[in-house]
């Protein structure tokens, strides 16, 4: 088996956009590219110091752009550079910030400008993820539809009270609260309101679902003595992993994907974490329904199979309520969703997390965190450890 | 930088129409064929899998998540996916390789143009908000490159027959082509215009197909004792997708590509160039300083046979091949992506030492 011998990096520079349902005020272009600004103020970089521009966004159908990144060159100050562009799904923001790193990890750059976005009020999601296909089962039934029966089946299976998506859906809404970038802002959300929400997909609540959000993420990643001279303190990349699995296979495990597991434990190996409760300080994990909540706390080892839900109805994963392990302080996917980014969103918000840069959804002391990113049909993971201490 | 090693390789037959074949059916032979010239059984065999395809061929999101049933990825494999040509899944898995996450690769490309109209499809790669809504097709930019060169007097229509006739007769000798025959410049020249100045001949078929290739470290081709070209170095820039704002008859970011892929470092003698018109083919060959002693395209090219997002992956290929049977012992591939050339990856394989 390959031996570890990659180059260390860490985030110096984190850029994000202001969540909205529509940001009609900027073009595509205008939207990474105010990402990217951000990210290289942060860093106290220009574009001219960038080597490399990695660039990731769900399907090309959503906006209607065809490989975007030839037109989004001029926008993130790529041209004479090496520009590419990842594509792995719902997980692709968790993926592009691993090619990314790649760049940096082979030894091959220095400086890594990498940017993700969905402008979701240019495009159609529903639509564009329903297109039937010849010779294969068509799944008219969008993100939601192909999730609820496997939350169903996670909810007969740990006998987990009928309310605890619900108190997701309130927990991360008040973690937003505190995000002035998240798109939703719910101070005043209630356990009754999320339940008298229309029922979408049963069982999943309008509120329980995430939002339809523009918006962009952009992180520069460098090397170890870039890192160092940084003005802001890095977070360090500790662990990278990958999985991916068939959407449907005989025997398959839908509630408890082994990708999911592998991952973490490749993951969790490079970073030496043996307790993920008591190791990590928090973690972003991709949350789009509520349920998916208790399910990943389960399948990345936070919790033993089927008391995932105890942690949540606990509060050992709401920062208001003083919880050992926030999970989602800045709001996650259930508050801010331009999918192509989510991913990177969830990196990019543990590397704050570690940088003690989270303004006022920070964690005090954080020094481990996970990020955590899905897709497709819960067969596509992306994860990394980032770390305020250096390995 | 770490050399790379190519230990096989394997291309569908380009054809202008797959039928009832879906992407994992055109895959499927190439994955055998590949993991069958290494001995090995499926994705499981090697640490990483990375592949390159378009959704708008596809007409649907998430072309590649079906591409994955053909790996027989149970138990869960390292895998990922490019929006771009399968050229840039291979550089994706060499940086997996160089930063010693894996030791080895499965790269493979797809794609099934035929049930589109992929000059148009193409147009909406252009900039969404003035560009696309032209419809503003790849043949007509193309069109638009080829009368800029011929007026400003650094090429014939003359020579871009002869980019052709060359493929074509070249093409004879590959097995996997669409288009091959023997034809002269003045039966070229014959044929009426298509797109002025291009020809129909002076484009590129569309085909449907796929291609795959194994790559690893040196270490490991040498345990596994087969046949291997090493990969020396590798490079992509892209340029501005103003194309009022570049020079096209000239290829910028070709040549700073291969500057830092050590192209100029010593004398080549094949090169594999992803040309889809036959001008391109002239413009990369003087970015890249081609000399007539070079052996360009012996494959026959795209002009024989363009798998759209395995083409570049392709070349990769056809270099490797040569260096195997002893044709060429220093080589260039090269990949390029989005419209008149505006992103492109240089290489150099080598025979093993």
């Amino acid at each position: 088996m390959a031996n570890n011998s990659a180059v260390l990096a860490a985030v110096v520079g984190i850029g994000q956009t202001k969540y909205q349902t529509k940001r009609g005020d900027v073009s595509i272009a205008g939207l990474v590219r105010e990402a990217a600004v951000n990210a290289l103020q942060d860093a106290d970089l220009t574009f001219d110091d960038i080597d490399a521009v990695v660039i990731g966004k769900a399907p090309d159908m959503f906006e209607g752009i065809v490989m975007p990144e030839c037109y989004l060159s001029d926008a993130l100050g790529c041209n004479g550079k090496p520009m590419f562009r990842v594509h792995t799904a719902g997980s692709v923001g968790g993926s592009t910030a691993l090619v990314a790193a790649s760049h940096v990890q082979s030894g091959t750059f220095k400086r890594i400008l990498t940017v993700t976005f969905e402008k979701q009020s240019e495009s159609n999601a529903m639509w564009a993820l329903s297109s039937p296909q010849p010779f294969s089962v068509h799944l008219n039934a969008g993100a939601g539809g192909y999730f609820a029966p496997i939350i169903r089946e996670y909810m007969r299976r740990s006998g987990a009270p009928y309310d605890t998506g619900i108190k997701v859906a309130v927990k991360d809404r008040l973690h937003a609260v505190r995000n002035p970038l998240a798109h939703l802002h719910l101070p005043d959300i209630t356990m009754k309101e999320v339940e008298e929400s229309m029922m979408l997909w049963d069982p999943i609540r309008f509120l329980e679902a995430c939002p339809s959000s523009d918006g962009a993420c952009a992180m520069v990643i460098v090397s170890e003595d870039l890192a160092e001279k940084s003005p802001k303190p890095p977070a360090w990349i500790r662990g990278c992993a990958m999985r991916s699995e068939p959407t449907m296979y005989a025997g398959r495990e839908e509630v408890n994907p082994q990708a999911s597991r592998d991952c973490a434990a490749d993951v969790y190996k490079q970073a030496g974490i043996t307790n993920p409760r008591k190791d990590f300080d928090c973690a972003e994990v991709y949350v789009p329904f509520s349920w998916y909540e208790p399910m990943w706390l389960e399948s990345l080892g936070f919790a033993e199979e089927g008391e995932g839900w105890k942690l949540t109805m606990s509060g050992a994963t709401s920062l208001d309520e003083g919880g050992d392990i926030p999970w989602n302080c800045s709001g996650g996917v259930l508050s801010s969703n331009p999918i192509g980014a989510s991913g990177m969103i969830r990196f990019a918000e543990a590397a704050r997390q570690v940088r003690g840069d989270a303004g006022d959804h920070q964690v005090e002391g954080a020094k481990l965190a996970l990020g955590h990113a899905y897709g497709g049909g819960a067969q596509f993971f992306a994860m990394w450890v980032v770390g305020a201490d250096k390995p | 930088m770490q050399k790379i090693a190519i230990v096989a390789y394997s291309q569908s037959e380009c054809v202008s129409q797959a039928g009832a074949f879906n992407e994992v059916e055109l895959i499927m032979p190439q994955l055998r064929e590949v993991f069958g010239q290494v001995g090995l059984t499926n994705a499981q065999d090697v640490d990483f899998t990375c592949s390159g395809s378009c959704d708008y061929l596809q007409g649907a999101a998430f072309a590649f998540v079906s591409g994955v049933d053909a790996l027989g990825a149970v138990p869960p494999i390292k895998e990922s996916h490019v929006e771009m040509d399968a050229a840039w899944a291979l550089y994706e898995s060499i940086l997996k390789i160089r930063m010693g996450q894996a030791e080895s690769a499965l790269i493979y490309g797809f794609g099934k143009s035929s049930p589109g109209e992929l000059p148009i499809v193409l147009s909406q790669q252009l900039d969404p908000y003035y560009l696309a809504p032209l419809w503003l097709d790849t043949v007509s930019m193309a069109a638009m490159q080829a009368r800029l060169m011929l007026e400003s007097g650094l090429i014939t229509e003359r020579d871009m027959a002869a980019v052709v006739a060359r493929s074509r007769n070249n093409a004879m000798n590959n097995p996997r082509a669409q288009l091959s025959g023997a034809v002269s410049v003045d039966e070229l020249l014959a044929e009426e215009m298509y797109v002025s100045p291009l020809r129909k001949s002076d484009c590129c078929p569309v085909s449907d197909g796929a291609s795959a290739m194994i790559i690893c470290t040196e270490d490991k081709a040498k345990e596994w004792g087969v046949p291997y070209a090493l990969i020396s170095g590798i490079d992509h820039r892209i340029e501005t997708h103003n194309m009022g704002m570049r020079d096209l008859t000239d290829s910028v970011s070709t040549r700073k590509a291969a500057e830092t892929a050590g192209v100029f470092d010593r004398p080549v003698d094949v090169a594999e160039l992803y040309a889809p018109f036959s001008h391109q083919e002239i413009i990369l060959s003087r970015a890249l300083g081609l000399g007539d002693e070079i052996d360009i395209n012996p494959s026959g090219g795209v002009l024989a046979g363009n798998l759209m997002m395995a083409s570049g992956l392709s070349r990769f290929g056809e270099v490797f091949n040569r260096i195997i049977s002893g044709d060429a012992r220093r080589g260039i591939a090269h990949a390029t992506s989005g419209p008149c050339l505006q992103h492109n990856l240089v290489a150099v394989i080598e025979g093993a030492a």
